[in-house]
């Protein structure tokens, strides 16, 4: 069934598709009509779940963990400050290895105060041990949740569904509501290997000595690096059953590229609009979507960019002192390969300042001048 | 593609006349893709709303800065702001007003049109007297002086998507329509 849906939405529906047996989450905006749908939802009957009111963010990710640990699928979202309140119970997430799915709505951080679209909310959780995806259209953003709870339980290691805040969060887009029958047939119910229950009592989460603390972590890692099979695996069961693939990346027009500009988001939607119209005039434009931001997919960079002469990165984030996130994450992956193309790095609308076709005009005049950025960080659209 | 923005007042429901012509030309096949400006919003300040429709999906998702139409829900938004910034040379201007075209000066690039949804709205007796809702009514006119979809969809849309009032909604969409 098609219908016209936002992207807060599409978060609520995937939820509800999953089945999701707990949710628990505080309101921000621009994530509010999340779990106001969810909340309908369980109260009307349509999910048979438990909604879980708080007062904090804190307290939403804390109720989440407890649930996954009993052995329930649990779900949430956020967005910028609640997320940054999180920080603390992200890391027991992960670290505790319990599969909570969550969406993020990017929002930029405060001060100054923002409710617009901007990465460094989710990027400053990169290291927290959560699979990220960054999605670009509502439709993804639904599959992508029902297809994280597939990747996250069979790892037993938590997701973060990412998308733009008004771009995704409040545009409506058409968008197929898969059929129950069929989810549940990709989906199964949730049967953790372990659970927190008065029937086998364990205890979880004690004081773990230098003995084994490295362990834990080492078996973190290695489950993580499993990740970008599992999400191409599951990806293609998706297309069987769908019609849709859900991948690690989305290529468009690399091949014979000269210039591929690597992005995230809906600016990575925006971008094959620039390279169409780049293409119209001559210019063998392609562009590099990147959906999987954690654990970052290496090879499938490696095989798209060694091909490619030059490379611009789109960055709707900053590390302060540093560079663009995903800049710094493509050089890292493409350092040492036997080629390597010349790398830019642009940033762009952040805190919510638009990003169109013609900053992708001003990124490949930019790219396609010049053998050397002149300085390491190019802005786009900043007012100096 | 076709780019069209919506002016109006907050609480006017132009959000959701919107919505209800995204979910229109859903239903005969387009893509859509409706959004209200990025922010907040307050009740009776200008507000703005934006629609593109295609025969393919749309991948662009910056924002709509040269709409082939616009559609002003308020009359009174003409006086206040620039409703023809950005807007392409042959655009209408459909405007919610008891005046005829000649009324509103604008450059002869433009095409204007208007039609009393206001008194539409009030027949049918949609919101008060003092703050009719208006949107229904603008989505009839909307449809055929674009010629973007059937009446049918769109009735099909407004009984979707009204939960208050329904049947009247659609009355007034029917009679701005057959206005048009």
């Amino acid at each position: 069934m098609k219908k016209v849906i936002m992207g807060n939405h599409a978060l609520s529906y995937g939820a509800m598709l999953s089945r999701a047996q707990v949710i628990a989450a505080y309101p921000i905006t621009p994530q509010t009509q999340v779990v106001e749908l969810l909340s309908e939802m369980c109260a009307d009957g349509t999910l048979n779940a438990k909604f879980i009111k708080v007062e904090s963010e804190h307290s939403a990710m804390a109720a989440c963990l407890g649930a996954s640990l009993a052995g329930a699928r649990t779900f949430t979202a956020t967005s910028a400050q609640g997320l940054a309140l999180m920080h603390e119970m992200l890391h027991w997430a992960s670290g505790g290895r319990m599969p909570v799915v969550m969406g993020n709505i990017n929002r930029a951080m405060a001060p100054g105060w923002s409710i617009w679209a901007d990465q460094n909310d989710s990027l400053s959780e990169r290291d927290t041990g959560w699979i990220q995806f960054y999605c670009a259209s509502n439709q993804e953003v639904l599959d992508t949740v029902i297809q994280a709870f597939k990747v996250s339980e069979k790892l037993m290691i938590p997701s973060m569904i990412v998308l733009d805040a008004f771009a995704l969060s409040h545009t409506y887009e058409v968008v197929e509501i898969p059929d129950q029958a069929k989810v549940d047939q990709f989906l199964p119910p949730f049967n953790p290997p372990w659970r927190l229950t008065p029937d086998d009592p364990h205890a979880f989460g004690g004081l773990t000595s230098p003995d084994h603390y490295m362990e834990l972590r080492y078996k973190l890692q290695k489950d993580m690096e499993k990740v970008p099979a599992l999400v191409e695996e599951t990806g293609k069961e998706y297309e069987q059953l769908f019609g849709r693939y859900l991948g690690q990346v989305e290529e468009y027009l690399c091949a014979d590229a000269d210039l591929v500009f690597v992005t995230s988001g809906t600016a990575g939607y925006t971008a094959r609009v620039a390279v169409d119209e780049l293409r119209e005039k001559g210019i063998k434009a392609g562009n590099l979507r990147i959906k999987l931001f954690r654990p970052f997919p290496f090879e499938r960079v490696r095989a798209v960019l060694s091909r490619v002469p030059k490379v611009a990165v789109l960055d709707r984030n900053i590390s302060y002192g540093h560079h663009g996130i995903f800049y710094q994450e493509v050089k890292s992956a493409m350092y040492g390969q036997p080629v390597s193309p010349l790398i830019f790095g642009f940033i762009a609308g952040l805190g919510g300042r638009d990003i169109t076709r013609d900053s992708f005009k001003e990124i490949a005049e930019y790219t396609l001048s010049k053998n050397k950025a002149e300085e390491e960080i190019v802005w786009i659209g900043v007012k100096k | 593609m076709i780019e069209i923005r919506f002016h109006g007042r907050g609480g006017q429901g132009t959000v959701v006349a919107s919505k209800i012509l995204a979910d229109a030309l859903a239903k005969e096949g387009n893509y859509v893709q409706a959004y209200p400006e990025f922010g907040v919003e307050r009740r009776g300040a200008p507000v703005f709303a934006f629609i593109r429709i295609d025969n393919k999906p749309i991948y662009d998702k910056s924002k709509i800065y040269n709409p082939d139409h616009v559609v002003v829900v308020d009359p009174t938004l003409v006086e206040a702001i620039d409703v023809t910034e950005g807007l392409k040379d042959g655009g209408f201007i459909i405007i919610n007003s008891n005046n005829p075209p000649e009324h509103f000066k604008f450059p002869s690039k433009f095409r204007v049109f208007t039609i009393d949804a206001t008194e539409i709205a009030v027949k049918h007796k949609l919101g008060t007297l003092a703050a009719p809702i208006v949107n229904t009514a603008i989505t009839g006119a909307v449809i055929k002086i674009l010629n973007l979809t059937r009446l049918e969809s769109l009735v099909a849309a407004i009984r979707e998507g009204i939960t208050i009032k329904p049947e009247d909604n659609v009355k007034a969409a029917v009679e701005a329509y057959e206005r048009a």
